[in-house]
């Protein structure tokens, strides 16, 4: 089976991000990383792929030069192929799925095609979605777990309060990874040397059948939220700081 | 004159909160507005939905929640009553369905989790990196659809004016893939993301087992079990309780973080709770800087104490 994962590289979770031009992240001193989402995804491919004799896995992503990190991150924990639509526009979501997914059926066929459930930058939670609907395949979202029988596909997705829907879909599908999923592998000493010699596949927007980029939704500003007061912390033996606490919930705060 | 229309999320046979929370946008917003709700008993809500023009409500023998049945109905009914804006919630459920509606409709752009709109101005505010940012995104589409954060803007109740009903069949189209069962939580859980009050546990909380007195806090307060992502990758707590940059971001009124440290990834999913309270025994944990109210010390002694202090005061 041929799989593909579309991935994104995203500031570092611990990254203190800092506002540029009124509109835009200051890209200087952040450290990259491929969205956590995205390793469950990986991870989820690649035991795919460890089951299903004759199989291979091709990553995707768009983005500028900086982004070819994220491929070699992926392809060191044991991805086979990449590819890289190249662009430096800030293009919208509908726009970035329409190119993975012209994308991923200009190659030899596909099977399951995995994403993370959002990207935690812009955390739009759309691409996933859009992709399945240009593909033309189904899709299940949030998914926290996944297993392949006889040609299918049965996933669970988590829902409201801990519940959870158990989906069947017909192969090719769009699976997008949730937290719980599996517990994403670290790239091998051989896997790192391996993916070097990968080479990346690269394609422009034009490539991937994008000839005219019609941004629809643009970030007008962007700026860091109102910063929290210093609170207090309570004074005094364990017994009078709770009944403080529960005091000061109910007359101050106002919440109980 | 544009119209608006809202997607009215049922859970059971009742509103979910913050349907409310969107209709009172639509209310507010001076165009008509068209309510859509899937339910064959629509009469239980029309007091509810007074104020709205239109209610259009989509009557089948099998309404469960069908992603793709949902979908091609809802997109059917926004461009045929030409619904330029349409208004939903951040939900579980609103995150399955409402990119599936936009996927559907060439000129249709969606924004999800606002926190912040201006219909009149084309404004709408969302936050990105889990809330350590925001951004104002203007949109330039035929079609609008936002999803709202929950617990963000105010419940508005019905007002002057009955509705006109009309009923409509689903539009159900051959689908590859289909939800085959739907498996309940084994305990009763409040949803992380519209709960009024959480009580989290970090890495202080040591073990496991140790989440019961937490549970029982929780409990007093009808409060919902959250965890920092140390607590889940410890193994202390199911990832599906995660609060953070990599979990849930989640908004109430209170939140009791206990052992938590405070760390960045943790305090954006849920810094725009209105009240933090923090419990640790590390007086110089950085939670501290961020909560209203702290208590240095023992969260094994003092999360029992407060516990039996509400139930003695409430």
């Amino acid at each position: 089976m041929n799989i593909y994962v579309c991935i994104k590289q995203v500031p570092d979770t611990e990254a203190i991000l800092q506002v540029k031009d009124g509109n835009r992240v200051n890209e200087e001193k952040i450290k990259w990383i491929i969205c956590p989402y995205d390793e469950f995804a990986i991870e989820e491919a690649l035991k795919l792929k460890e089951k299903v004799a004759g199989s291979n896995v091709t990553l995707i992503t768009l983005g500028p030069n900086r982004v070819e990190s994220a491929l070699r991150s992926g392809l060191a924990m044991g991805a086979d192929n990449a590819i890289h639509i190249e662009t430096a526009e800030t293009v919208d979501h509908k726009t970035i799925a329409r190119a993975l997914a012209n994308a991923i059926k200009q190659d030899a066929g596909y099977g399951v095609v995995f994403t993370g459930k959002q990207a935690i930058d812009d955390d739009s939670y759309l691409v996933p979605l859009y992709l399945a609907e240009y593909l033309g395949v189904p899709a299940a979202t949030n998914v926290v777990a996944f297993n392949h029988e006889e040609g299918k596909i049965t996933v669970e997705r988590e829902i409201d309060e801990g519940a959870r829907e158990k989906i069947e879909m017909q192969i090719p599908c769009v699976v997008a990874a949730s937290k719980g999923l599996n517990t994403p592998r670290y790239a091998s000493m051989m896997g790192i040397m391996k993916s070097k010699k990968v080479v990346i596949k690269k394609l422009t927007l034009a490539d991937a059948g994008i000839t005219e980029l019609k941004t629809k939704i643009r970030t007008e500003k962007l700026y860091a939220p109102p910063e929290k007061p210093q609170g207090k912390v309570i004074p005094g033996e364990p017994e009078q700081a709770v009944k403080e606490l529960v005091r000061l919930l109910k007359e101050e705060a106002k919440v109980l | 004159m544009a119209n608006i229309g809202v997607y009215i999320e049922l859970k059971g046979d009742q509103f979910k909160k913050s349907s409310r929370e969107a209709l009172d946008i639509a209310r507010k917003s001076g165009k008509d507005v068209h309510a859509v709700l899937f339910t064959n008993n629509p009469s239980a809500y029309l007091e509810e939905l007074k104020g709205v023009k239109k209610v259009i409500c989509v009557k089948d023998a099998n309404l469960t929640y069908d992603p793709v049945m949902y979908a091609d109905t809802l997109a059917k009914i926004i461009i045929d009553n030409q619904l330029s804006d349409f208004l939903g919630i951040c939900s579980a459920q609103g995150k399955d369905l409402f990119p599936r509606i936009s996927a559907k409709i060439e000129n249709a752009t969606l924004l999800n989790d606002c926190v912040g709109i201006d219909l009149a101005n084309n404004r709408f505010t969302k936050p990105v990196y889990a809330g350590k940012l925001l951004s104002d995104f203007i949109i330039e589409d035929e079609y609008r659809l936002v999803t709202l954060r929950p617990n963000v803007f105010p419940a508005g109740s019905g007002s002057e004016g009955t509705p006109e009903v009309v009923d409509l069949a689903p539009v159900r189209n051959e689908s590859k893939g289909k939800i085959v069962e739907v498996i309940k939580s084994a305990s009763k859980r409040i949803d992380l993301t519209e709960a009024e009050i959480i009580v989290s546990g970090g890495r202080g909380m040591k073990a496991k087992e140790n989440f019961s007195i937490l549970e029982d806090l929780a409990a007093v307060l009808n409060a919902g079990v959250g965890a920092s992502r140390a607590a889940v990758d410890s193994g202390f707590a199911s990832g599906d309780m995660q609060v953070g940059q990599t979990g849930k971001v989640v908004n109430p009124k209170l939140y009791v973080a206990c052992g938590i440290s405070g760390a960045i990834q943790h305090f954006v999913g849920m810094k725009t709770s209105k009240v933090i309270v923090a419990i640790n025994k590390d007086s110089e944990a950085p939670i501290f800087k961020k909560a209203d109210y702290g208590i240095v010390g023992d969260l094994f002694k003092i999360v029992p104490m407060l516990t039996e202090e509400i139930k003695s005061k409430l």
